[in-house]
């Protein structure tokens, strides 16, 4: 840790946060972002002279809201009021921050102690100084918002005291305050950036101009496997506004191929960038531009993926990620079996903002600007990818229309410096719609098959097998529950390999998994005639997570949302006409269980509202916290719902919103949260919610109309569409 | 090329701009005013509504040619300081997560309550209904514009 007096007066604290928390720890490990699971970083407080508080959030805003809610832990700390505080979003810094990343539900659990830590400890400096000043003890002294008080009754304000802090060391082993001191923490607060969204504010990466900026549309195979043979540009150079016409693609290839976990996509076809004064000169130039493709490997389409998966389920080629006793002997000796399939198509991220990133290669550095979930790891690519010193790469990043896992990757970061670094100009690649949606790196399909063997009113064994495009669930998630509750429990996988760019989609795999587990659990409850709650109750009885350290699961917390999600649901005892389906999941280190209220209208079965209960831990942010989880919820129930993209040789058989339908206004079920309240570290909410929405509403669908959901999209069975509504176009 | 004439948020504007150009992109890249937002392109998604003589249209799908003369507002230009009722509504319900719809969903709100100062659930849905918000913030949406439809009454 470190401080600096600023010429301009007052004191930027910074904070090498994890060796601050972690002493023993001399040397960051190299950091591998494809785990998506960070441990570190470092943070900024600046307090000016006159007491303004500057809090730097170094983490990227795709909307998960840490913007807020990171900067209020360190504010607490700190003890300054909230509405005294300025937050900027930090840039890309290696040297004083490290894993600046979005992704995983992790920045508020990895978070924690060092944002709190770095708050105190600037705290004490701070009493340290004016006790100096005073001539009295440290201890003697109280802080209320930003006012230091001596045990006289003098007082000096932070900004008054921030010049003799700033020279003094950096004290160890603060004191942090009891949740039940918090007065910033647990309260809500609004998203700092409101004042800005409402009233249209320059803020995202397709806002950023910068003077003599040009634009970049890039004409891209219009069919996963073809590759560019050859292009006719005449029409489009003569066209109003065009600056250039050029082919990019291969610095990108030669990177990747040589170095695979870069990120980014490995294609081998050629793009077409078409440079123009505007943004719609780009697009309209591009249209003209007459490209022929050739087929360079496979053109897959749907049926195959069907073919292929189905195939893996059925052979005997699987990776082991975990096996409990011996399933095969237990389904042997199992009074009754069942075992049923689930299928999800691929599914594109649709971030509304779609992609673009910003540029300017000159000799002396490269300046990258934009919405980038991974900053450190993108820059870089670039710095390999141009062959220049990482020091040479400035990379700011803006706030996100969306993220969800597709700007984790950056291709658009690389697709953006080749123009660049080719034309020499400050430029911007703008996707269009189509180009975001099918040059995307979708949620791969996949099928689980899960078999589970009965005997003696027990669930003795139980196998998991997934197929799925390119790769598999990873890391813990093969030991999520019901691991530990079944004697006799197996997790296989297999994937095949697809040209069609796959990767991670808010909440990764468990995206899917939630619904197919908790269907089959319901259609389990049902062949052994138990009640569906209390056989998740019992299961969970008899897991000793202690035994294990694979599993991160707790039952008891787990027990408790499940026994309010009921209560607060009325589950069992609601009217009538409502159809109840219940889920209980966890992932991304936060418990959950849902209820979702189904009705029928016009013969139809809609889902009305989703009862939700979350044990995060402490909730920093109440109101984000809330908008998160509503939003997950949402977001789960609209892809299970209507989330359908596949391919006819190659091709998207989606290109925009004509034809890929996402949830909306009417469709939207009323989500009602209840937090169960406890003294536990926090942990993140942008994906929880997600994965168990589907399997609740499916449960509710069973209810409603007696039929089980093996497929998504749930619109794939023609009693649940809802006639089209004409879309209100303005 | 034509000029064409538009008044945008009070002030005149003289443009030499080509005619086919989208009132999106006139706005964005020609005026700087980037707070109308371009997310399909093809009037399905409703980040680009802005109003058109007080109609809430869809930006991207109208041309340049076809505004000659008339007078559109943006977010920007809904009230000097963010104080409409709608905005100050949104505000208050804290609606956003990545933001980036709301612009258009403010839009929408505000010219659907002016000219329905009292609507019922079913009328805010079916007003909103055309703006997507992959966030899904569609819980606070209702409630911002309930709460509006309050203020303004």
């Amino acid at each position: 840790m470190r401080t600096t007096g600023l010429a301009s007066g007052g004191m930027l604290i910074g904070f090498n946060l994890f060796q601050a928390c972690k002493p023993e720890v001399k040397l960051k490990p190299p950091v591998d972002l494809s785990k998506l699971d960070y441990k570190d970083f470092n943070a900024f407080i600046k307090i000016a002279e006159n007491g303004v508080v500057t809090i730097f959030s170094p983490n990227p805003e795709i909307g998960q809201g840490v913007k807020t809610s990171m900067p209020m832990i360190i504010a607490e700390e700190l003890d300054v009021a909230w509405k005294n505080v300025h937050v900027v979003q930090g840039k890309l810094d290696t040297e004083n921050y490290t894993r600046q990343v979005a992704g995983g539900s992790q920045s508020i659990r990895h978070g924690w102690d060092a944002l709190r830590q770095s708050g105190a400890t600037a705290k004490q400096m701070l009493v340290n100084a004016a006790a100096a000043r005073w001539g009295v003890n440290a201890s003697d002294c109280s802080v209320s918002e930003g006012v230091i008080t001596s045990p006289s009754g003098e007082t000096l304000g932070y900004g008054e005291v921030v010049a003799e802090a700033s020279q003094l060391e950096v004290p160890e082993d603060v004191e942090l305050k009891k949740p039940s001191e918090y007065s910033i923490i647990g309260k809500g607060a609004q998203n700092v950036d409101i004042d800005e969204i409402i009233t249209g504010k320059p803020l995202f990466g397709l806002d950023y101009k910068k003077d003599g900026m040009v634009y970049a549309a890039v004409v891209r195979p219009p069919a996963f496997g073809q590759k560019l043979l050859s292009f006719d540009s005449s029409k489009a150079k003569e066209m109003p506004g065009v600056i250039d016409i050029i082919t990019i693609g291969e610095k990108a290839r030669k990177l990747i191929a040589a170095q695979p976990n870069i990120g980014g996509i490995l294609s081998s076809s050629n793009k077409v960038a078409v440079i123009a004064e505007t943004t719609w000169q780009a697009f309209k130039a591009k249209e003209a531009i007459e490209a022929e493709w050739e087929d360079d490997v496979r053109m897959e389409s749907t049926a195959d993926h069907d073919t292929e998966l189905n195939a893996l389920l059925d052979g005997n080629e699987f990776n082991t990620m975990r096996e409990d006793g011996n399933v095969n002997k237990a389904f042997d000796e199992a009074d009754e079996i069942l075992e049923r399939t689930y299928e999800a198509p691929f599914l594109p991220h649709n971030c509304m903002e779609p992609m673009n990133f910003f540029a300017e290669v000159t000799d002396e550095r490269v300046h990258l600007v934009g919405p980038i979930q991974t900053p450190e790891w993108k820059a870089g690519a670039v710095a390999a990818m141009l062959d220049r010193q990482p020091e040479e790469i400035a990379l700011e990043m803006t706030r996100m229309g969306g993220g969800f896992g597709r700007r984790l990757y950056g291709d658009f970061v690389l697709e953006v410096a080749e123009i660049s670094d080719k034309i020499r100009k400050p430029v911007k690649v703008v996707y269009t719609r189509e180009d975001d949606m099918n040059d995307g790196i979708y949620r791969m399909a996949l099928k689980y098959r899960i078999k589970a063997g009965i005997k003696d009113g027990q669930i003795t064994a139980y196998h998991l097998k997934e197929a799925a495009v390119n790769s598999n669930m990873y890391g813990l998630i093969p030991n999520f529950f019901p691991a530990g509750a079944i004697e006799n429990y197996k997790v296989d996988t297999a994937a095949y390999k697809s040209n069609i760019t796959t990767g991670a989609w808010r909440a990764p795999y468990t995206n899917f998994l939630a619904y197919a587990e908790q269907s089959f659990f319901d259609e389990l409850a049902e062949l052994m005639d138990v009640d569906k709650v209390q056989m998740r109750l019992d299961l969970l009885k008899k897991v000793d997570a202690d035994a294990d350290e694979r599993i991160q699961y707790s039952p008891e917390r787990m027990t408790k949302v499940i026994e309010t999600a009921v209560e607060k649901s009325g589950l069992g005892r609601q009217p009538s006409n409502v159809y109840q389906g219940f889920v209980n999941y966890y992932c991304h280190n936060s418990h959950v269980a849902e209820v979702a209220d189904v009705e029928i209208e016009n013969g139809i079965p809609v889902v009305k509202k989703i009862t939700c209960v979350v044990d995060c831990g402490i909730v920093v942010n109440p109101l984000g916290a809330l908008n998160q989880i509503e939003g997950g919820v949402i977001d789960g129930v609209g892809h299970s719902m209507y989330g359908d993209y596949g391919f006819a040789d190659g091709k998207p058989l989606a290109t925009n919103f004509d034809r890929y339908r996402l949830i909306r206004m009417k469709e939207a079920p009323k989500v009602e949260t209840h937090f169960i309240k406890n003294e536990l570290s926090p942990t993140g909410l942008g994906e929880p919610t997600l994965p168990p929405a589907g399997g609740a509403v499916a449960n509710a669908f069973k209810a409603a109309t007696g039929k089980r959901m093996y497929q998504q999209p749930f619109t794939k069975n023609p009693e649940l569409l809802q006639p089209r509504e004409k879309e209100i176009i303005g | 090329m034509p000029t064409y004439q538009l008044k945008v948020n009070g002030t005149s504007k003289s443009l030499d701009v080509a005619s086919d150009t989208p009132l999106l992109w006139v706005l964005r890249d020609h005026l700087d005013l980037v707070g109308t937002k371009y997310g399909c392109g093809i009037g399905q998604c409703g980040a680009c509504t802005v109003h058109v003589e007080g109609t809430a249209v869809r930006s991207c799908s109208l041309t340049l040619e076809q505004l000659d003369g008339k007078s559109i507002t943006t977010i920007e230009g809904l009230s000097e300081f963010g104080e409409h009722p709608v905005q100050q509504a949104w505000k208050e319900a804290d609606v956003p997560q990545c933001g980036y719809c709301q612009a258009g969903q403010i839009m929408t709100a505000s010219a659907f309550l002016d000219n329905n100062p009292n609507p019922t659930e079913e009328e805010i849905k079916n007003a909103m209904h055309g703006n997507i918000c992959r966030c899904g913030t569609y819980n606070r949406i209702y409630k911002a514009v309930e709460k509006a439809a309050d203020q303004m009454n």
